[in-house]
Order: structure tokens, then C-alpha cells, then sequence
């Protein structure tokens, strides 16, 4: 488990902000849809989900409402807020970078050793 | 929602919490159990993908953020329970931080309404006091009061400041009513406006009022126009007679209005006096310049204005204005001495404090030293140290905190009967009361001193070595706080002797002051200011006898024995310092030596009981147009003619051109009372008869005058008598000011006595706790030594030995607090000798005396547990290991 879930620092806040991009949606959806997208890569450890919900959600990126799901029964679910949209459009472009600069750092040393 | 939001909704949070995370279980084992799992299993697996429900609540709840006021809140309910556990200790703690917290905050209250208390007028911060400056100095410094025309001047040419001036004045309202001396100042109409203070009833001075030959109208105080005038409106308007003159009232006062602390009850326009001073730059009558800055002004600005207008001046008039300026200062209270003697009494207070904080911090220490167990047992089951010292802290500012709050209460009760006790009156004690810079001041103390007590134990808390406090019961780890404890025994011990060879410093000093001679005897004897009637004064003649007939009626009143008048009598305030020379040729008034000079009628040697060493006193025949006659005593004697026989020398001083002759010597007096005599720089002093003042100074001497009547009965009986007796024809001459010179005598020691007694009080409250933590910490200690002196005694050792065994302990904590002690004592004495006049440090043997005291006490304290030890029963002592 431990090296699929092996997040680096703050990604775990990324995902879940792209995830309830999509729309509002609850916790456990959250955790399944992570490991459904990711193929099984991502596996969020379910304990550290809640605590990262709850810190997004003081922060005031992320909202909640208590709605009915299909099955009848209330559940918490979570939306975006503005401010977490802006969050996440920064967020991204900046891990968008890092990674480039990440490939090309790595691209350049294989070039290096040969 | 907001963080406090999410404290106050704290349950309905934790409900939904759980809610949110059962729905996850059940959701996830949905799932599983549509793969085909049993429910059971399902149920499990779902728990197992979670995690600890109660950790992944935990971290939830951090990540709302308000989990330290959580926290505090439960350490605050635990630090209540564990407090009412202990109630003893918890009485006694309180107790001692209420005691010290009160004292503290009694004086900061004091110093809070007399010295930081602003001024009370608008935007005080923006009043500035100007005073003349010269480039020399002389004995009396080099800053002096305005004269009118410099005043004038500056008022012109400033820019940034709006000035008024005002003067003491004081005099008879002889109408309406009976005749009643009251204080009074003459101000400039812009005086009100600049202080933006509004007069009450009526208007204040208008500016055409406010120059010579306007019609003569007068301010009244809030106080005299309901004392005279019964609160009627009907005043406004209505006639006034001060001084003689008769003014129409146009204006009152607001309640409580003073310039500064001086409440004066008759206020007149400055500009109507048609005295030659208001044109002569030279002549320092005591004009008094406050300004406002104008708007946008600076302070800085001011200053240089003011210096380019004495630069002009001192080229325009350079005889009186050569090295002449003018500076502005912001404008404070002057409360005189009370400062040093507010700031060496709360420095005092603050050492108390100290030894309780000290005292408790050593209680706190032994208590947490027993609940070792209970700490390491915490810390076993998951408590984090820095959390446990938290806790600690916490306990001890619930502690500090609500002694604080007690101490409050006290200095509430104790407010009053302080200020009534201080000596003579405390100036601006009307702005001595408990506001919110008190109670801040209050609740930082208490709250720093809970820090400061909760310390120690809190660095403690986390027991290092775990397994050990676990197992091995208190006992094991007694070793490790013994040297802390003696530490704070020490620092008691150190901080009392401070304290308490200040006290005896004090007193010593208060018992050499009292034994001093003052050079004259001064029981029976009445002294009183007195005011001619004003009509009497309108020739020199005429106050030559009203002075006269003064003496005679004075001399009729029954129980009077002798009768004098004199200008500056021994030991009331006064400024009598005049220059002289032996040679006639007069020496600039820089190099002129310098004599108080005082004038008396010849029966002052048998009023005041000063000796007559030779030659002979002042006779009737002393009087105008006979030769001119001085008495000197010894001090001036030596100085002016050492070692020549002075009878019949002739010296000169200011007043004519003629020289005075010298016909007698007398006794050396105190004048400025027992501490400041030896500190005065001028102690020679000179006695001529007032019979012989010249008549154009004899207008303003008569205003200086007082009588002196050495009684035969106690002398407060003849106060009556003695004011109608001299009442006059005109009914309108009082007396003010009347003192007993017993009392003038005491006042001039009051301010060390007061010292001495608050010194007493603080330094035995010293001693007590003092005891008391010596005491405890003995007590503690040799209990949980209870084995180890157990197996001593079953391998030999005697009672006494064993006694002696912890009365050396003691003493060891003795010798070093008092060696650190006397340092710090040997500190406050030369901050005493700077701050209290005629202070004597006593030398060694003040010390001695003190510290033989505090031994005494502090072996006392710690033979009780020592004895106790003794009696220890081996058998017993071994069984409990």
C-alpha cells in the first residue's frame, strides 16, 4: 500500500479539489473516484481523507450541504467554492510546471549518461 | 463559519462527524457485500480500510483549528478540580497571591492616578509649559518664570503655539460673607480657551478685560459660589470684594477646575495690574506661560520659534536679555517628591510579590513532585510532554488568575485608607481610582506571576525518566527537585533581607532625625499666616500700626505668653535666600554668599526658644532711621567672619546702601527641618527687625508676614480667641494656614515615617512568607526522607544528630540567601540615600541587627520539621519502604 499511496506533500489537497470539480459529491465517492481515474495507482488511505476534508473545508475552499443520496439516506457533500476554484486553477498550473521541469530535468541527465 | 462558530456548535459538529463517517463504513461495505462479500466481513473490512475511528476523528477535529481552545477549556475545568481537591493548598495560595497582588496593584493604582495620568483637559498631549532659560546658573538653577513683557513678546511672534499666562494671587473675600482668606490667580483672558475648558455658569475673561483700567470682574470656583453665593444664579452679576476691591462676578467655574493641581477659588484678569513689573523685564514676578499647540504645530516646531524670538530679544534688550531664551516642555502634573517615594514602594510591593510567587512556585513544585506517578502514567498512555506542560501552566494561571482576582477586591477595600494615610496630602488624589489600566495592570501581574510560579513544576512535568517514576514509586526521584527547592528557600531568603535591611535602614535613619536639635523648642508654640486688612496697607505708616496693634492684642489673649511676627517661620515652606558682602563694594550676584535672611519682631528669641550665644536680640529702639542691626548665628558667624569675633561687624545685603551691624549671635536653627538641613546648600542664617524694612518694601513683606505665639496652654485653645483678637476694625484681617510647630516639625519627617511604616509592614509580610516557604520546603523534604533517616537511625545516628543533620541544611539555604541578600540590600541602600533626605545606611550594625532577626525566624521555621525528624521510629520508617 505504501508505495501506491505514496502522495507527495499537498497533492492529496489537489486531487480532492479536482474531484469535486466535477460536482458536489461525498466522501466515500470521493475515495472511490480517486482510485477509479488513477487505475488504482492513487489509493488515498481512507483516514487521512476526512481530516483533508475538513481542513479544506475550514480554509473555505470547499463547501458543504447534507443531501439526500439516491438511497434515501443523508450524506455530506461537498462543492467547490470560488475560492477553491481559483485554488485549483493555481494549484494545477503550478504542478503543471513542476512536472515539465521535472521531465526535462530528467530527459537532460538521460542525455547526460549517454 | 467562523472559528468560534465551530466552537460554540461543538456537539453538533461531533454528531455529524460520526454521522459522515457511518455513512462511509456503510457505504464502503455496500460495496463490498455487492462484490460478493458476507456482511460480516464486509463490515470489518470496511473498519480495517478506515482506520481508528477515534484517531481519524482526532485529526479531524485539529483540522478545525480551534483545538487549542479545547484544550484550554479542559485544562481549565481540570486545574478547577484538581484546586478544590487541595483546598487547604489551595486557601493558602490564594491567600498569599492575594496579599501580594493587592499591594501590588494598590500602588499601581496610586501611581497610575498621580503620575501617568494625563492632565484633565482636552488633548492634554498637546499643552506645553514655557519657562525663561539663561545660559548660567545659579543656585537656583537656570530656569526661571516669565516676566509680562517677554511673555507679551512671544505670544506675538509664535506661529505654532496659542499662550496664556497666570500668577499666584491669594487674598480676603471680605464680601459677601465673613471675611475668609482664600487662593486666588491672576490669568490671561486666553487661559480657559487654551485648557478648552468651558466656564460653567456665566463667560470667561473677555479679551478687553484683560488690560489696565477696564472694569475690575472676577471668576469664582465652583466651590466658593456655593459656599458664598449659596449655587445662586443670581451671582452672575452680583459684587465680589478680594483684596479690597470690589469685582462683578461673570463667570463660574466647572466643579474640580484647577491649574493642574492648584485649585484656586478668585480668578482676576493678569493684564489689569498696573504694577511697574508688568513692564520691566527684569523683575521675575512668577508669570507662568501655558500653551496649546495650534493645529498641525509641532512641539519641535515651537522650539526653534521660541529660540529665534530670545535670540531677537537678548539683541533688542540685551541689559535684561543677554543669554536669555525660551524653552517649551509638553505640560505635566507636578506632584514633587511623591514620585521616587511612589516608585521605592512599589518596588517594595514588587519584591513581596516575588517571595509569594516564590513561596508557591515551591508548593506547586512539591505537589507536582507527588503527582510524578500520575504525569508518567499520562505521558505512557499517549499525552505529549509539551501538552502536559500546558496543563501545568494552565494550572498555575487559573491560580495566578484567581488570586489575582482576590487581590483585586483588596485593593478596592484598601484604596482609600492608603491615600488617607499618606502624609500631608497626596497630590491629584482625586485621580486615584480603579480603572481599566488598573485592572489590565492587575491582570498581567497576576497572570505573569502564575506563569512565573507554574514554571518549574511545568518543566518537570515531563518525567525524563519514565519507567523509573513508574516503578519506583515518588521516593526515587525526591533528589532531583532538592536542589530547586533550596533555590527558591534561597532566593526567599535574599529577597527578605532586602527588604528587611531597608526597613531597618529607615528606621535607624528616622531615630537619628528625630534626635537632631532643631534649635528651637518647638512644643507650644502656634504659628498662622496672617492678612493685613488691604486698607491698612495704602500707607507704610498705617501697616506699621496695624502690625502694631496686631503685637498688642496678640499679647492680651489669655494663655499667650509672647508674641512675634516674622516673614519665613523654621520648618514651613519659604524662600528667604538673600545675598551678602562684608566689604561695601558689592560683588556680582554670582559671587555673593549667600544667608537666610528673616525678619522678626523683638520677641522672637522667647517665642521660638532659639539660644542667644552673645551679644544681644532686637529691642524697640531697632526701628527705622536708627542704625542699621543684624543677628547672625553661629553657621554665619564662621562663614562670613571665621574666626574674628562677629559683634559689631558690619556686612551688607541688598536692601539700601547702609551697612548693617552685627549685634548678636545665636543658636544655629533647622530650617527646612531635620533631613534637609544638612543638605541645604545655604545654612547661614540672618535675622533683622521688620521694624526696619524699608517703607517701599513694606507693602509686599506685609504679605509674606505670620504671627508666632508661644502659649502656655496647649496651643490649638487659643486659635479662637487669637482670630477675633486681631480681627480689626475693619473686621476683615484673618489668619490662615495655622499650625502648631509640632506640627510643622513632624511634617517635615512625615515622608519618612510613611516609608517606614509601609518598609515595616512589606519587610515583616517578607519575613512571614519567607518562614512559611523555609517551613514547607523543610517539611517536604525531610518526609520524603522519611526512609532514608529511617535507615540512619537503625545504623546509629542520634535524634540530635539527625536534627542537626537538617538544621544544617537550613542553615547552608540561610547563608546563601543572605549572602546574596546583602548584595541586593547594599543596592537599595544607595538607591535610599539618593531618594529619601537625611537617609543613614546605619553601617554594619543595622545589618546585624536585621539579619539576627531573619536567622532567628528562619531556624525557628525550620526546627519544627527538624524535631519532627528526629522523632522518626526506625522500625516504621523502614516498613513503609
Amino acid at each position: 500500500m505504501a508505495a501506491k499511496s505514496d502522495l507527495p506533500q499537498g497533492t492529496l489537497d489537489l486531487l480532492i479539489l479536482k474531484v469535486v470539480a466535477l460536482g458536489p459529491v461525498h466522501g466515500y465517492a470521493i475515495a472511490q473516484r480517486l482510485q477509479q481515474v488513477s487505475r488504482d495507482v492513487v489509493q488515498v488511505p481512507q483516514g487521512s481523507l476526512y481530516p483533508a476534508l475538513h481542513r479544506l473545508e475550514n480554509r473555505g475552499l470547499l463547501a458543504a450541504d447534507w443531501n439526500e443520496t439516491e438511497t434515501g439516506r443523508e450524506a455530506k457533500f461537498y462543492r467547490l467554492t470560488r475560492k477553491g476554484r481559483a485554488q485549483l486553477e493555481a494549484e494545477s498550473a503550478s504542478w503543471q510546471r513542476l512536472t515539465e521541469a521535472v521531465a526535462l530535468i530528467l530527459r537532460m541527465s538521460d542525455g547526460g549518461a549517454q | 463559519m467562523t472559528w468560534w462558530h465551530r466552537l460554540l456548535r461543538r456537539n453538533q459538529m461531533e454528531a455529524q462527524l460520526d454521522k459522515e463517517l457511518q455513512w462511509h463504513l456503510d457505504q464502503h461495505a455496500a460495496d463490498l457485500v455487492a462484490r460478493g462479500h458476507a456482511p460480516e466481513e464486509a463490515g470489518r473490512l470496511a473498519r480495517r480500510a478506515l482506520g481508528g475511528p477515534e484517531q481519524v476523528k482526532e485529526e479531524c477535529r485539529d483540522a478545525r483549528g480551534t483545538r487549542w481552545v479545547e484544550n484550554l477549556w479542559q485544562d481549565f475545568r481540570y486545574a478547577l478540580r484538581t484546586l478544590r481537591q487541595r483546598p487547604g493548598f489551595a486557601a493558602v495560595a490564594l491567600l498569599t497571591l492575594a496579599l501580594g497582588t493587592g499591594a501590588t496593584t494598590v500602588m499601581f493604582t496610586v501611581i497610575n492616578g498621580v503620575l501617568l495620568k494625563p492632565l484633565p483637559y482636552p488633548d492634554p498631549d498637546r499643552l506645553v509649559s514655557l519657562q525663561e532659560q539663561t545660559e548660567k546658573a545659579t543656585q537656583w538653577g537656570n530656569l526661571w518664570a516669565f516676566t509680562y513683557p517677554n511673555y507679551l513678546d512671544c505670544k506675538r511672534e509664535s506661529r505654532s503655539l496659542d499662550m496664556a499666562t497666570w500668577r499666584y494671587d491669594g487674598g480676603i473675600v471680605s464680601k459677601p460673607g465673613a471675611a475668609e482668606y482664600v487662593e486666588g490667580a491672576q490669568i490671561s483672558s486666553e487661559l480657559f480657551s487654551i485648557l478648552g475648558v468651558s466656564i460653567s455658569q456665566g463667560r470667561a475673561f473677555l479679551p478687553e478685560e484683560d488690560r489696565p483700567g477696564a472694569p475690575p470682574v472676577a471668576i469664582v470656583s465652583d466651590g466658593l459660589w456655593k459656599r458664598r453665593f449659596g449655587a445662586s444664579l443670581a451671582a452672575i452679576g452680583a459684587a465680589l470684594v478680594f483684596d479690597g476691591k470690589t469685582y462683578t462676578v461673570v463667570g463660574i467655574t466647572p466643579a474640580g477646575f484647577g491649574l493642574s493641581d492648584f485649585e484656586p477659588d478668585v480668578f482676576t484678569p493678569i493684564g489689569q495690574i498696573t504694577e511697574p513689573y508688568m513692564h520691566d523685564r527684569e523683575a521675575h514676578f512668577g508669570f507662568r506661560v501655558w500653551a496649546r499647540l495650534r493645529p498641525g504645530a509641532t512641539l519641535a516646531r515651537a522650539r526653534a520659534e521660541l529660540a529665534v524670538v530670545g535670540r531677537q530679544l537678548a539683541g533688542q534688550y540685551p541689559k535684561s536679555n543677554a543669554g536669555r531664551t525660551f524653552i517649551g516642555d509638553p505640560l505635566r502634573p507636578d506632584v514633587g517628591d511623591v514620585r521616587s517615594t511612589l516608585w521605592l514602594l512599589l518596588g517594595a510591593v514588587t519584591l513581596v510579590l516575588l517571595i509569594a510567587c516564590v513561596n508557591i512556585a515551591s508548593l506547586l513544585l512539591a505537589r507536582a513532585a507527588s503527582r510524578e506517578r500520575e504525569l508518567a502514567m499520562r505521558v505512557a498512555l499517549g499525552a505529549s510532554r509539551g501538552r502536559l506542560a500546558r496543563q501545568c501552566l494552565t494550572e498555575s494561571a487559573v491560580l495566578g488568575l484567581s488570586g489575582g482576582l482576590f487581590g483585586i477586591l483588596l485593593a478596592t477595600v484598601g484604596m482609600r485608607p492608603f491615600v488617607a494615610l499618606w502624609p500631608g496630602t497626596l497630590p491629584r488624589a482625586e485621580g486615584v481610582r480603579l480603572d481599566w489600566h488598573v485592572l489590565l495592570f492587575a491582570l498581567a501581574v497576576s497572570l505573569a506571576s502564575g506563569l512565573l510560579f507554574g514554571l518549574a513544576p511545568a518543566l518537570r512535568a515531563p518525567a525524563r525518566e519514565l519507567e523509573r517514576a513508574l516503578h519506583a514509586g515518588s521516593r526515587s526521584v525526591a533528589g532531583s527537585s532538592r536542589r530547586l527547592h533550596a533555590g527558591f528557600v534561597v532566593s526567599e531568603i535574599a529577597l527578605a533581607v532586602v527588604l528587611l535591611v531597608s526597613a531597618g535602614m529607615l528606621g535607624r535613619t528616622l531615630l537619628h532625625l528625630s534626635s537632631l536639635d532643631p534649635g528651637v523648642n518647638i512644643h507650644n508654640i502656634l504659628t498662622a499666616r496672617t492678612a493685613l486688612s488691604p486698607d491698612t496697607l495704602a500707607s507704610a505708616a498705617r501697616t506699621r500700626a496695624a502690625w502694631q496693634d496686631i503685637l498688642d492684642r496678640a499679647r492680651r489673649v489669655p494663655g499667650v505668653q509672647s508674641v512675634t511676627i516674622v516673614d519665613t517661620v523654621p520648618m514651613r515652606e519659604g524662600n528667604n535666600q538673600i545675598g551678602y558682602w562684608t566689604t561695601p563694594a558689592e560683588p556680582p550676584a554670582d559671587q555673593q554668599q549667600l544667608t537666610s535672611a528673616t525678619s522678626v519682631t523683638p520677641d522672637y528669641l522667647k517665642v521660638v526658644g532659639t539660644p542667644l550665644r552673645q551679644g544681644r536680640f532686637f529691642t524697640d529702639q531697632d526701628r527705622l532711621g536708627a542704625e542699621g542691626v543684624v543677628v547672625i548665628d553661629e553657621v554665619m558667624a564662621q562663614q562670613a567672619f571665621a574666626g574674628k569675633e562677629p559683634i559689631g561687624q558690619h556686612l551688607w545685603i541688598g536692601m539700601g546702601s547702609d551697612p548693617m551691624r552685627v549685634v548678636g549671635v545665636v543658636g544655629h536653627v533647622r530650617y527646612w527641618g531635620a533631613a534637609d538641613d544638612d543638605r541645604t546648600k545655604v545654612r547661614a542664617q540672618l535675622y533683622y527687625p521688620f521694624a526696619q524694612v524699608p517703607d517701599n518694601y513694606l507693602r509686599r513683606w506685609s504679605e509674606l508676614m505670620s504671627i508666632a505665639v508661644r502659649t502656655s496652654v496647649p496651643p490649638l485653645q487659643v486659635v479662637e480667641p487669637l482670630r477675633r483678637e486681631v480681627r480689626g476694625a475693619t473686621g476683615d484681617q484673618v489668619l490662615y494656614e495655622v499650625r502648631t510647630m509640632e506640627q510643622l516639625a513632624g511634617d517635615t519627617l512625615a515622608r519618612q515615617r510613611f516609608l517606614l511604616v509601609l518598609f515595616g509592614i512589606f519587610a515583616g509580610l517578607a519575613l512571614l512568607l519567607a518562614c512559611i516557604g523555609i517551613y514547607g520546603v523543610q517539611a517536604y523534604l525531610t518526609s520524603r526522607r522519611v526512609p532514608e533517616i529511617g535507615v540512619r537511625m537503625a545504623l546509629g545516628a542520634t535524634p540530635h544528630g539527625v536534627q542537626w543533620m537538617v538544621l544544617r541544611e537550613s542553615l547552608g539555604m540561610l547563608a546563601a540567601g543572605v549572602a546574596v541578600g546583602v548584595t541586593g540590600a547594599l543596592a537599595a541602600a544607595r538607591l535610599l540615600v539618593r531618594l529619601v533626605d537625611g537617609m543613614q545606611t546605619g553601617g554594619p550594625a543595622t545589618f546585624a541587627l536585621t539579619l539576627s532577626v531573619l536567622v532567628a525566624a528562619a531556624l525557628f521555621a525550620s526546627f519544627l520539621p527538624a524535631r519532627r525528624a528526629s522523632r522518626i521510629d526506625p522500625m516504621r520508617a523502614l516498613r513503609q519502604e
